[in-house]
């Protein structure tokens, strides 16, 4: 009885030690692999819920009429337009899809070129969307000439 | 102790009764029908038959409450208002076919429209009837249409204008309105911001002191029902202090205005005194009961339904603990936070049972504000009241709208209620502006 426990132990002890192993080989092994995208893409998701979530919304649907959905082609087309409005904000209430949406979207000029390429790069590549990451040097392109 | 009753309204009859309705509108259209210029000449020159709609989601009611769609597919329905001949008069925020007023007839009394007329020719929230009038909104003016005996309009494409040039910037734009029985009508100006930031909605600004915004809107305005193209200097600014109020109501026990309303969004732009949590519950959404010249303290205080206190706005340099506002009202009811009210009636029929009578209902349109926590609301509530006060807790009295738990939580309700009447024969009206779904809910 003692010496099966034992074996039992031993054995036990080996799956642990190589399940150890293989966690911190595949951590490694993450860290080593992640691509620019991927870093974007998650420090626009935290950037993301920080800042643009109580009014987008988890699922990026925005809440009609108050806040546009990040959806279409508003959202995946042209990177300037969308940089400029994170940047300067809007209070045109401008009609998307045929709906005038109620709340400003306030200016983040303070934000740093790379936070509002890794966001809009997470927006542009989550809630269906599927577009071209933006990059830090699109901002600040765009941002020297708003000033 | 609910139940969950809409039934299909497809029997034999009513097909037979469309059929002769039909007859009878062709003859009247011949009478009638339209002026070369294209404008509606008689009040009953378009009457459209109505195909019988189908429920597309359950309702529950307390026991002896049966709910019908009583009409649907409006579009933005949001105010609504029943004549005494039982004309039930719906406003539009969109429009259908160019017009922005349904006027819904049930003929047969099966609890179900079966005659539509559209006119009016401006979107907008408000909507009531008083003295032989239809008084309606737009998001900057108030119109008033005369009635006949019967309830049915006789200017509908020649409206008089009572009120005109109010102020609407994007946010918060409804002229939502109730009327008293002397004569008066009292408008809500709501803010054009969420907390009279310096930058409205954004992480950390400071709010402006004194804020401006509440010398032409955050409040009630007075004006006369009776006199043409009023403007602010005609008016008298009867309350102050309300960031947004769409749900309103006059109360014949205590002759006194009560209105719901929208408390503020996203405290969490201040994160070292909120997280998602406590701005999920944080403010109510207050009901008051107003007095010319009261205040109900927005943009510098909350009303905290935890500690029931009145709290400094963090904009104004507040920690979610320091009390303010010695000088605001308090709430009546203190519901919870960012249930967007949109409609209140007080119940002043027969037909629902002792307790409903003289008590309030309210339409709470659903919250966005709480993510990302669970959204809430979707709902009719009702509170109890007895002597021109409250005389019990509130409770949910319809539910159900949003069609199902997953949908009340992620904010992707199949409907939002959104205003509230009462027909001549006691029954309660529920309008959705989501799929502009009107609900008949009677007793018995």
């Amino acid at each position: 009885m003692t010496i099966k426990l034992r074996k039992v132990s031993f054995f036990i002890f080996f799956l642990l030690l190589f399940g150890i192993i293989r966690v911190s080989a595949q951590e490694n092994h993450c860290v080593v692999k992640k691509s620019p995208y991927r870093l974007s893409m998650d420090s626009g998701k935290k950037i993301y819920n920080l800042q643009c979530l109580t009014c987008h919304q988890t699922d990026g649907q925005g809440a009609e009429p108050l806040n546009p959905p990040l959806t279409g082609k508003q959202v995946s087309g042209d990177k300037k337009k969308l940089i400029e409005i994170v940047i300067r904000g809007l209070n045109t209430h401008e009609e998307i899809d045929g709906v005038k949406y109620q709340n400003v979207m306030p200016p983040n000029p303070e934000m740093k070129d790379q936070q509002i390429a890794d966001v809009l790069t997470y927006i542009r590549n989550s809630f269906g969307n599927k577009a071209a990451s933006v990059k830090a040097s699109d901002v600040k392109a765009v941002r020297s000439k708003l000033k | 102790m609910h139940i969950f009753i809409i039934p299909l309204k497809k029997d034999f009859m009513k097909q037979i009764g469309n059929c002769i309705l039909i007859a009878f509108v062709v003859a009247n259209s011949a009478c009638h029908g339209t002026n070369s210029s294209g404008t509606i000449t008689s009040d009953t020159s378009k009457m459209l038959q109505l195909t019988p709609p189908k429920p597309d989601v359950t309702l529950a009611l307390p026991e002896g409450f049966k709910a019908t769609v009583f009409a649907d597919g409006l579009g933005k329905a949001r105010h609504i208002t029943v004549s005494s001949a039982g004309y039930v008069y719906v406003k539009l925020n969109s429009d259908k076919k160019g017009k922005t007023i349904v006027r819904l007839q049930d003929s047969n009394g099966d609890g179900v429209a079966d005659q539509e007329i559209d006119f009016g020719s401006f979107k907008g929230t408000g909507i009531g009837i008083k003295n032989g009038y239809l008084y309606a909104s737009s998001d900057v003016d108030v119109y008033r249409f005369k009635l006949n005996e019967d309830g049915s309009v006789t200017n509908p494409s020649g409206p008089e204008k009572i009120i005109s040039g109010l102020i609407s910037r994007g946010e918060h734009e409804a002229k939502a309105f109730a009327l008293d029985n002397a004569g008066n009508i009292y408008v809500n100006i709501g803010a054009y911001s969420n907390s009279c930031q310096v930058a409205d909605r954004k992480n950390g600004s400071p709010g402006i002191k004194p804020c401006p915004i509440l010398d032409s809107a955050a409040g009630i305005w007075q004006f006369r029902t009776d006199k043409m193209n009023q403007t602010y200097s005609d008016g008298v600014r009867y309350a102050t202090g309300l960031r947004n109020v769409v749900g309103l109501d006059w109360n014949t026990t205590t002759n006194t205005l009560f209105v719901m309303q929208h408390g503020r969004d996203q405290l969490t732009m201040f994160p070292q005194y909120y997280n998602d949590k406590r701005n999920a519950e944080l403010p109510a959404e207050c009901m008051y009961e107003i007095h010319k010249g009261d205040n109900a303290g927005w943009p510098y205080i909350y009303y905290d339904p935890v500690q029931n206190k009145k709290i400094l706005e963090p904009e104004y340099g507040g920690d979610g603990v320091k009390t303010a506002g010695e000088d605001a009202i308090n709430p009546v009811v203190a519901f919870p936070a960012h249930l967007a009210p949109n409609g209140l009636l007080f119940y002043t029929g027969n037909q629902f049972p002792e307790k409903y009578r003289n008590g309030a209902f309210i339409a709470f349109h659903g919250s966005w504000n709480r993510a990302p926590e669970p959204q809430e609301g979707f709902y009719v509530a009702f509170v109890p009241f007895s002597n021109g006060k409250p005389s019990g807790k509130w409770e949910i009295f319809a539910n159900g709208f949003s069609g199902g738990a997953d949908k009340t939580a992620s904010g992707n309700a199949v409907h939002r209620p959104c205003g509230l009447a009462q027909g001549p024969d006691g029954s309660l009206y529920v309008t959705d502006d989501s799929k502009g779904t009107i609900w008949k809910i009677t007793y018995k």
